[in-house]
């Protein structure tokens, strides 16, 4: 699961393996307690219970604990979102239009595609605009994701680290053929980039995508 | 005098049970226009699990329809309507008056010492509308169109271009949200206005706090859901340009209004089931309650926090980023209040003396699936892991866990520990506790594997997949049929026991509250004579066991 396909994997992989990590610990700790209270003090084992209102410094460690955990994710999330939304300046960029169930692609050259084809390290930016309903731009390998809305000009970007095709998928409901709006990405090397964006032809330097 | 051990009012059958009582109407009509609590909350027993079955059925459908790429047995417009149906009937007419309309209704006034609600026929009222809403809703099965394909969001503007029903849908939801408020109005008064001499607040039990809680967030935000109805028809009927982008709206500004509504109503599900779980536990531990005031006060800040999180639900829409952190933080703050019950929970089992009854073992499994659900809660919590698991299939998985595995484990663990005292039957223990075996397994293979598939980007509201994804979505399908299999052996354990079942003594699990000191089931006025409260509400200190108890 742990590629780096894009330049927000790790950062987005990282923050789920820590939320992870901890909840597994807790998970296992709170079932472990309850397994090992239900057989220990099962009603043949220990027929008389004992009657224990609480203790404050429990419930403070508890309070306390959970609190700064919690307080570290989100810090890790919001640092890592930071991150989503600054598109650097010379970032290269495509104009992507959503309608009912296609995506567009329109580049700085005038050249329109239904499939996204960008080169690698480099920062593309997405201008995201819907012709009727909402949508959702979706890389899954990217790990990004931004709402297709009309008359909203929403935004995102990445750096592509590694030649391949990905899927492009819509995560906003938008009828009928929802599940089947599905669009490729092909990220290629700089110069098969540019002897793709500056021929006339789809074909040729896609194939060598994979 | 003590209300607890010494029962007050325990009939040896000699009073009229309130199925029983003089009637004044004969048949459906003695059930219909009765304003007794107990007869209102099982009206809304039989009407909400005739709901569930329904949206079971659906979901069922969903299922075997995904179980491989492709069409399996339907269209997609026929699978977009069937996800909609099943998500409306779910949360509108089974989650949310689930537990508050039927439980709360009939053991909220017993379990402080009242004879009634504070407003008997407002009760019945929220009945009506309840059903009025939950028929209108379903009317558009039957018109032209079809229902409504839109999800049960309905975001604009989707929703506005669709051909399909949207108009009976939103009415119903609008119709119902007035049973809702009516309902939390009602409880709300009748915990202030009604408890017994002696019912301090803090003597109150803690189903009783989770309801008082979840009233406010009813009273509170269910008018949102209203206003933001009225706006759409304004919008259809005058061409106002408030949501719709072809008229110049927002679309952003209705999801905004919808989640206003939305999210305080996830809390509105879970606070009262996690009431029953705090009445449940000390019963089978024989003990009393870890930690009371934590727990009470944890609903409050439940109720509280839960209503200033709702754009959690937009993080992808494009949101500034003060938006953004303020919401990501309120989020993870929610989950505080929650992981205090849990671990006061699991405390209260400690030096207990345990008996694994039925709605034990579904107030345990309650636990267990809240917290796997509280945890994934988290990482949608966290901005930048939102981003990628938005709109996937972990988010089903994520709230399947919360509603299904917590509130809906809760409804069944509230069904089997207060069944003898609302029909005075009792059910096979051990054909329930099979049942309860097939719905943990068939939950965890039916739910688990969606937040796998979506990590790896299913996303959701998908009629077809691709084949990547195959294995998930058949583990899924595999689970969903186990558990059906566990809800149809519960209920037919329980019509069982409905018909043929041993009569149920006054006290069959060994509660210490006030709804164990009268008969089962209660006579119409529940109380002879109006206890007098002395002791907290789970005080084993002075407990016995008695011979019918032990088996």
């Amino acid at each position: 699961m742990i590629l780096n396909a894009s330049n927000f994997v790790k950062e987005v992989d990282g923050v789920f393996l820590f939320i992870l990590g901890i909840s597994l610990f807790l998970l296992v700790l709170i079932t472990v307690l309850m397994v090992v209270f239900v057989i220990k003090f099962n009603r043949k084992r220990n027929p008389r219970s004992k009657n224990i209102k609480g203790n404050m410094a429990l419930e403070i460690i508890w309070t306390v604990i959970p609190t700064l955990l919690v307080v570290g994710m989100f810090y890790y999330g919001w640092y890592g979102y930071k991150k989503m939304t600054a598109a650097p300046k010379d970032s290269f960029e495509i104009n992507v239009t959503g309608r009912m169930w296609v995506w567009e692609f329109t580049y700085p050259n005038g050249r329109k595609t239904d499939t996204l084809v960008v080169p690698i390290n480099k920062p593309i930016k997405l201008n995201l605009n819907s012709l009727d309903v909402n949508h959702s731009f979706f890389i899954p390998a990217f790990r990004i994701k931004k709402d297709v809305i009309p008359n909203k000009n929403n935004y995102l970007w990445f750096i592509s680290n590694e030649v391949g095709v990905y899927d492009i998928a819509c995560a906003e409901y938008c009828g009928l053929r929802h599940s089947y709006m599905y669009s490729k990405l092909y990220s290629l090397h700089q110069n098969e980039f540019e002897k793709w964006y500056g021929s006339v032809s789809d074909t040729v330097s896609l194939k060598t995508g994979k | 005098m003590t209300t607890l051990n010494v029962p007050i009012n325990e009939g040896n059958g000699n009073h009229l049970d309130y199925l029983h009582s003089p009637k004044k109407y004969k048949g459906i009509l003695n059930w219909i226009l009765s304003t007794d609590h107990k007869k209102i909350g099982i009206l809304y027993l039989i009407s909400m699990l005739t709901f569930f079955s329904v949206g079971v059925f659906f979901g069922f459908l969903m299922r075997l329809e995904l179980i491989s790429p492709g069409k399996t047995i339907m269209e997609p417009q026929t699978y977009n309507q069937i996800f909609t149906l099943h998500g409306v009937i779910m949360i509108f007419l089974f989650i949310i008056p689930g537990l508050p309309a039927v439980f709360g209704n009939f053991f909220l006034p017993i379990m402080i010492g009242a004879k009634d609600v504070a407003f008997p026929r407002l009760n019945l009222f929220s009945w009506w509308l309840f059903i009025t809403g939950g028929l209108v809703a379903l009317i558009s099965l039957f018109l032209p169109g079809g229902p409504a394909d839109t999800g049960w969001t309905f975001y604009i503007p989707y929703s506005v271009r669709t051909s399909t029903n949207v108009i009976p849908a939103l009415i119903g939801a609008f119709i119902l949200g007035f049973s809702s408020i009516l309902t939390g109005l009602n409880f709300i008064t009748t915990i202030h206005r009604l408890r017994a001499p002696g019912m301090s607040w803090f003597k109150m039990p803690l189903f009783v706090w989770s309801l008082y809680a979840t009233g406010w967030v009813q009273i509170l935000a269910t008018p949102i859901v209203g206003i933001t109805l009225l706006l759409v028809a304004i919008e259809r009927w005058f061409g106002v340009g408030i949501f719709d982008p072809s008229l110049g709206g927002d679309p952003i500004l209705y999801q905004h209004l919808f989640w206003i509504y939305s999210h305080p109503a996830v809390y509105i599900m879970i606070l009262p089931a996690m009431g029953v779980i705090s009445e449940i536990i000390p019963v089978y531990a024989r003990r009393t309650i870890f930690g009371y005031k934590f727990i009470a006060f944890s609903s409050l800040a439940i109720a509280l926090f839960g209503s200033l999180v709702w754009a959690h639900h937009m993080f992808t829409v494009g949101m500034s980023d003060t938006a953004m952190w303020i919401f990501s933080l309120l989020t993870f703050l929610v989950a505080i209040p929650s992981a205090i019950k849990v671990f006061n929970w699991v405390s209260t089992l400690y030096k207990g003396s345990i008996l694994l009854e039925p709605a034990m073992l579904f107030a345990l499994s309650f636990i267990f699936n809240f917290t796997i659900g509280g945890f994934t809660g988290l990482m949608q919590g966290a901005l930048a892991l939102n981003i990628h698991i938005h709109d996937t299939s972990f988010i089903v998985a994520h709230f399947h866990y919360v509603m299904f595995g917590g509130t809906g484990f809760g409804i069944f663990a509230a069904l089997h520990h207060w069944f003898p005292k609302m029909f005075g039957k009792m059910y096979n223990k051990k054909v329930a506790k099979l049942s309860w075996l097939f719905l943990f397994i068939g939950f965890q293979l039916l739910y688990f594997p969606l937040f796998i598939a979506g990590y790896l980007g299913m996303p959701r509201r998908y009629y077809d997949y691709l084949p990547e994804f195959h294995i998930w979505h058949f583990i899924s399908t595999i689970g969903s049929w186990i558990l059906i299999t566990g809800l149809i052996i519960m209920f037919t354990n329980l019509i069982i026991a409905l018909r043929k079942g041993a009569k149920a003594p006054a006290n069959p699990w060994g509660g210490v509250t006030l709804e164990w000191s009268i008969q089962s089931p209660p006579t119409h006025e529940n109380f002879e004579v109006i206890p007098v409260i002395e002791n907290e509400p789970y005080d084993y200190s002075h407990f016995e066991e008695k011979e019918e108890i032990k088996n």
